[in-house]
């Protein structure tokens, strides 16, 4: 809702050029995209062609889909450290289930037990998160970090420190599979960031999140359910970490109990890139999408320009730095504001 | 306002928290269409009823009436549907949002499968906005907003349901002179649409002007009911704090010294431009203006919170430059400032360490702290300025008002400075313990140090200033002194109708 | 006079309860432990178990101060993986001693970076040293080549640089002596002197802290040196202990070390907590750990047990605050 154009006395954003560039000036992450494009475009053959962006778009889906979720519980007030640990539960309980006996007769329909309790173990964990951060009153970040190393605790229990493999072909052509030009997974990409777009952007949930975010008391005041609307943002992001460990492990064809590890930092990073604050109350879905891009981009590139993983890593954690600083000098208030 | 029903009536309220009777068989009633002031000292019971009102607290004992029915409100929602709204006197909005998503918050109107109806949303909100003259429209993005323009956003919220009694807190204690007759007329427009009001506040002067009916709460209990015509400052000061207050000024001052402080075109961007004024040891010196005017940010210059732009500051004849507060002290200037909860006090810690802090690297046994010295000025400033505390061990947030307000004022004495700036010292304070700053103000400046006290209280200007420095939009439009200034010519030098400076 | 509002927690049971729950808990344990296995309570295993807590003891300091401040240090992690993987490579190359040397300064000079960005840009801190963690990664891949790096076999034993990691004074291990040294000094500091003090008012209030004359920038700034100097300490013994690095040692430290910081109870919100409740929650941690191995567990149920642990320790802390176990909200 913050990103419909705001109406003020004197100034109105009619002009398209003077609108476009606000909204630049509010995305920067948008204009970082479009340089990086055309840096890598330009420095390597491989990079501008279709099959090059499919491979991105597949490449940035895992960590795109959960920084759909994140956006949300993010603008909502609260983190989700968790994330790592329930792509890894997700994969290891699907690809274990489907190999189940009892499942044996079913053919391909074994695969659907097996995804059912994939992504129902991440909306189970993500309502468990909820619940204790509104019945407890214990800050998220801390709910979810003790989360993030018992869920692994979990998964090494289950798996027995063994990864899994798919039993199930199917399965694992699925990660490959293609639709209308696409790879499946690009699809799925898309189109929840799509669904995301909308519900928080146009309805009422998506209004209260941000209502949430910004100011938690006022939301309690007007009768706003807080308890269990956080509880269901912290279940989409569950469920968003447990579909892209699931389809993950379809591109892998397994499922290794480390799976996960550090998902959480990068896909904070690609949220907070794209102008989701911390604090609450304030971010969007497009943003998001274009700090994924950027991750993504950046790293396909240097990948194909054959630089090291090192160096990619220093980039990544320089830009990220230089943007939050931008953000601040773009947002001063001049001589307004205080020597503090 | 008739004789008719009252809309609201409270009938023995009584309200315990642990250890503490708060509300003690508290009645009182509001009857359609009338402006009923609620007045009392911080600590009689005032919010505490109104969150009763609010819906926020139930009571222990008691009855609440709506135009005679008996309600029960569990919470602010059932308030708001039998019809009690609540002004805050801190706003409680979402900053980030649209005033159109902050009106109707929690309840937003919906179109098919959980969507907004924005199109509906924007009328009925524009349509609210528009019986209440406001020059913004439902789209704008609350943060952007004057606090005024802030409160009127509360206030159409208030409006979203039928409202049969809204209680307004304190809701002028940020609003410029213009800002709150725009507020009043909506108060007016609400009576003659046979809204009761509940109007709490501090300030006398709006009290006797917008009033029908003023009850007073001391200690939780009720005290009494006059009707504003029939009575005035004195009979419900006596009702709030059983003695009546000598308002006069203390006409003696003691030796004026030399000039301390010298400020000669002194300017900041567009915040106030081309100051120019002195203050010499044992005086008082008084900025009076409107909300905006530009003496805060003076008051932070000095203090080496702001750059100037352009300027001098002179102490004791000499030039110097405040780059940060620790310069400021150095120098021998201190700031009591305008939040004493946001700016003077860190609320977690003890009142000894709160008191010590400025100059607690200068108290030490060797590397460490030394715990006797502390504790000895906080035994002295607690005794000088009558500080009411269980122990210095006493978390400075569990305090009353008026009592960390002494705290951050004996900090600030601790540090033995030339000059002491008083920004708002008696803001949210009650009036026994204002008379008592007052007091302390007029003693320190007899003792020796230069004052000069920012205030948007005329009565506590007049009262306390040896020279009063009149401001308007950034600019000083006159000086007056003691004898001179008087109610009109002080409120006409402020609203920028002056006439140059007087000696 | 009714003139203020008291709440009356000074004196109560539940109030004490509360505010020294973290050592009745800790107590609670050793006794829980104690009963459980028979070789829990003896010397050696104690001793085991605070020797290899004592790395995530050391940075835990560090990461005590700059949380008091108010902010947050996530970089610790990889600046362990930096730092140990200089040392080691650095002593066959100029000498344990320099080697040391160089290291802590390049170890500072990150924290300086820290410290500025927090503190005089005053960009936010957990984004601040999430990115560093990052960048600081890269730099050690960047310098180890991707390789692992070794001491020299053959010098191993003979250099004094085994002291740190695997010296003993009068029976103790070393890196126990130089946790609780380190300890102590960084308490005292912390609590007796007008530094912590400032300290505890910029976390506590930064605006009324510059206001009352305090230098909050530079205050914040010293925060990440402190960080990052513990973190040069922690590197010298686990380089010296192992003799080796693979360069990622470090990864996921940051959270062990976050959450002795939070089991101890300091608040992340700054302004209180102590280091002595760190070293208490640093222990606990390390106790949950070897009791659970000691009954028979597999080292990561300790996570889940962490886990639990964790959000009972702040629920209760959070709950005897606000006078009510289960939050208002509806």
């Amino acid at each position: 809702m913050s990103q419909t154009p705001v109406e003020q006395a004197p100034m109105q954003t009619a002009n398209g050029v003077k609108g476009n560039f606000r909204w630049l000036v509010r995305h920067p992450i948008w204009a970082f995209v479009v340089i990086v494009f055309i840096f890598f475009s330009l420095m390597t053959d491989n990079f501008f062609s279709f099959g090059n962006f499919e491979n991105i778009l597949v490449q940035t889906s895992t960590l795109g889909l959960i920084a759909l979720g994140m956006t949300i519980v993010m603008i909502n007030g609260n983190i989700d450290l968790s994330v790592g640990a329930m792509v890894a539960l997700a994969a290891s309980l699907t690809v274990d289930i489907m190999g189940w006996p009892i499942f044996q007769s079913w053919g391909n329909w074994q695969l659907l037990p097996a995804v059912l309790a994939g992504l129902g173990s991440g909306v189970l964990l993500g309502a468990l998160n909820g619940l204790i951060v509104w019945k407890t009153g214990v800050d998220a970040f801390i709910v979810t970090l003790g989360a993030m190393l018992g869920v692994r605790g979990l998964v090494f229990v289950y798996t027995g420190e063994q990864s899994f493999f798919a039993m199930n072909f199917a399965y694992a052509d699925f990660g490959a599979s293609r639709l209308l030009g696409l790879p499946t997974l690009a699809w799925i990409f898309l189109a929840f960031t799509v669904v995301m777009h909308v519900i928080l952007s146009r309805t009422v949930h998506g209004s209260n999140t941000y209502a949430v975010g910004d100011n938690r008391e006022a939301a309690v005041n007007a009768g706003i359910w807080v308890g269990p609307h956080m509880m269901i943002n912290f279940m989409i992001v569950g469920f968003f970490a447990a579909l892209a460990g699931i389809t993950l492990s379809t591109q892998m064809g397994a499922s290794t109990p480390n799976l996960g590890r550090d998902y959480e930092l990068w896909v904070i990073t690609a949220t907070v890139l794209g102008g989701t604050k911390l604090t609450g109350g304030a971010g969007n879905i497009i943003g998001t999408f274009g700090g994924v891009l950027a991750i993504g981009i950046l790293r396909n590139g240097m990948n194909l320009m054959q630089v090291p993983a090192f160096y990619v890593l220093v980039t990544l954690g320089v830009i990220l730095i230089a943007v939050l600083f931008l953000d601040k000098q773009l947002n001063r208030k001049g001589e307004e504001e205080l020597r503090l | 306002m008739s004789e008719a029903k009252p809309v609201l009536q409270l009938e023995g309220i009584v309200k315990t928290f642990p250890g503490v009777r708060a509300l003690d068989g508290v009645s009182f009633d509001v009857r359609p269409g009338e402006v009923h002031a609620l007045m009392g000292e911080n600590g009689a019971g005032k919010s505490t009823l109104m969150k009763v009102l609010a819906g926020m607290y139930r009571p222990n004992e008691g009855h609440v009436y709506i135009e005679g029915t008996p309600v029960v409100m569990a919470n602010p929602i059932e308030a708001k549907e039998e019809g009690v709204i609540l002004i805050h006197q801190e706003l409680s909005l979402a900053e980030q949002m649209t005033v159109a998503e902050n009106v109707f918050l929690g309840e937003l109107p919906r179109s098919r499968w959980g969507f907004v109806d924005w199109k509906v949303l924007d009328n009925r909100v524009g349509t609210i906005l528009k019986k209440l003259n406001c020059d913004f429209g439902p789209r704008t993005r609350v943060g952007d907003l004057s606090i005024a323009k802030k409160q009127m956003v509360e206030i159409a919220r208030a409006l979203t349901h039928h409202a049969k009694v809204v209680v307004f807190d304190e809701p002028t204690a940020s609003l410029t002179d213009a800002e709150k007759v725009v507020l009043f007329d909506v108060i007016n427009d609400l009576k003659a649409d046979g809204v009761g009001i509940v109007y709490i506040s501090h300030r006398m002067e709006e009290i006797f002007t917008i009033s029908d009916r003023i009850s007073v709460l001391r200690d939780g209990s009720y005290r009494g009911t006059l009707m504003t015509a029939e009575t005035d400052e004195d009979e419900v000061t006596q009702l709030m704090i059983g003695r009546s207050l000598d308002y006069s000024r203390s006409v003696e001052h003691g030796e004026i010294g030399d000039v301390t402080l010298e400020v000669e075109g002194l300017s900041c961007g567009k915040l106030y431009r081309d100051i120019g004024f002195a203050v010499k040891a044992g005086e008082v010196v008084g900025f009076y203006g409107l909300v905006g005017a530009g003496r805060t940010e003076i008051a932070e210059t000095l203090f080496g919170l702001r750059e100037p732009s352009a300027g001098t500051i002179r102490l004791g004849g000499k030039k110097v430059t405040i780059d940060s507060p620790a310069e400021a002290i150095e120098n021998g200037i201190s700031l009591v400032p305008e939040s004493r909860k946001e700016q003077g006090l860190v609320l977690g810690m003890n009142c000894r360490d709160n008191i010590t802090l400025p100059q607690v690297g200068d108290m030490t046994a060797g590397p460490f702290v030394s715990n006797g010295a502390e504790i000895a000025i906080y035994d002295m400033y607690r005794d000088r300025l009558d500080i009411k505390a269980p122990s210095w061990r006493s978390l400075v947030g569990n305090l009353s008002g008026g009592n960390q307000q002494k705290i951050v004022i004996g900090k600030w004495l601790a540090m033995k400075p030339r000059v002491l700036i008083v920004d708002e010292p008696t803001r949210g304070i009650d009036v026994g313990s204002k008379a008592e700053i007052h007091n302390l103000i007029r003693e320190l400046a007899r003792s020796g140090y230069a004052v000069i006290v920012i205030s948007s209280e005329m009565p506590e200007i007049l009262r306390v200033s040896d020279r009063v420095i009149a401001m308007y939009q950034g600019r000083i439009m006159r000086e007056f002194t003691a004898d001179e200034v008087n109610e009109d010519n002080l409120v006409q030098a402020i609203s920028g109708i002056g006439n140059g400076k007087a000696a | 006079m009714t003139g203020f509002v008291e709440r009356i927690r000074e004196g109560d049971l539940k109030g004490l309860i509360a505010r020294n729950g973290i050592f009745i808990a800790f107590v609670g344990f050793m006794i829980a432990f104690g009963i459980g296995s028979d070789k829990f309570l003896n010397f050696d295993n104690l001793e085991s178990v605070v020797r290899s807590s004592a790395m995530i003891g050391v940075m835990a300091l560090g990461v005590t101060v700059v949380v008091i401040s108010g902010n947050l240090d996530l970089s610790v992690g990889s600046m362990l993986s930096f730092g140990t993987v200089m040392v080691v490579d650095l002593h066959d190359k100029i000498g344990p001693g320099p080697a040391i040397l160089v290291m802590m300064a390049c170890v500072l000079l990150l924290g300086a970076v820290n410290g500025f960005l927090v503190g005089f840009v005053r960009l936010n801190s957990l984004i601040v040293t999430l990115g560093m963690l990052s960048a600081i990664q890269g730099l050690t891949l960047i310098y180890s080549g991707g390789k692992n790096v070794d001491v020299d076999p053959s010098t191993q034993d003979t250099t004094w640089f085994r002291v740190f990691g695997r010296g003993e004074v009068a029976g103790v291990d070393m890196p126990i002596i130089i946790f609780f040294v380190l300890a102590c000094v960084v308490g005292c500091i912390v609590a007796y002197t007008p530094y912590g003090r400032r300290i505890y008012a910029v976390g506590g209030n930064p605006t009324a802290a510059v206001f009352s004359g305090i230098r909050r920038r530079r205050v914040v700034f010293s925060t990440y040196l402190v960080s990052a100097f513990c973190v040069g300490i922690a590197s010298t013994i686990l380089g010296s202990r192992v003799m080796g690095s693979q360069n990622n040692v470090g990864q996921g430290y940051e959270l062990l070390v976050l959450a002795s910081v939070i089991l101890g109870g300091t608040s992340l919100l700054g302004g209180s907590g102590s280091i002595l409740k760190t070293v208490i929650g640093v222990l606990i941690l390390g106790f949950i750990q070897n009791g659970l191995l000691l009954l028979g567990y597999p080292y990561f149920a300790q996570w889940i047990v962490t886990w639990i642990v964790i959000i009972l320790a702040v629920w209760l802390d959070v709950a005897a605050k606000r006078g009510r176990l289960l939050s208002p909200i509806a």
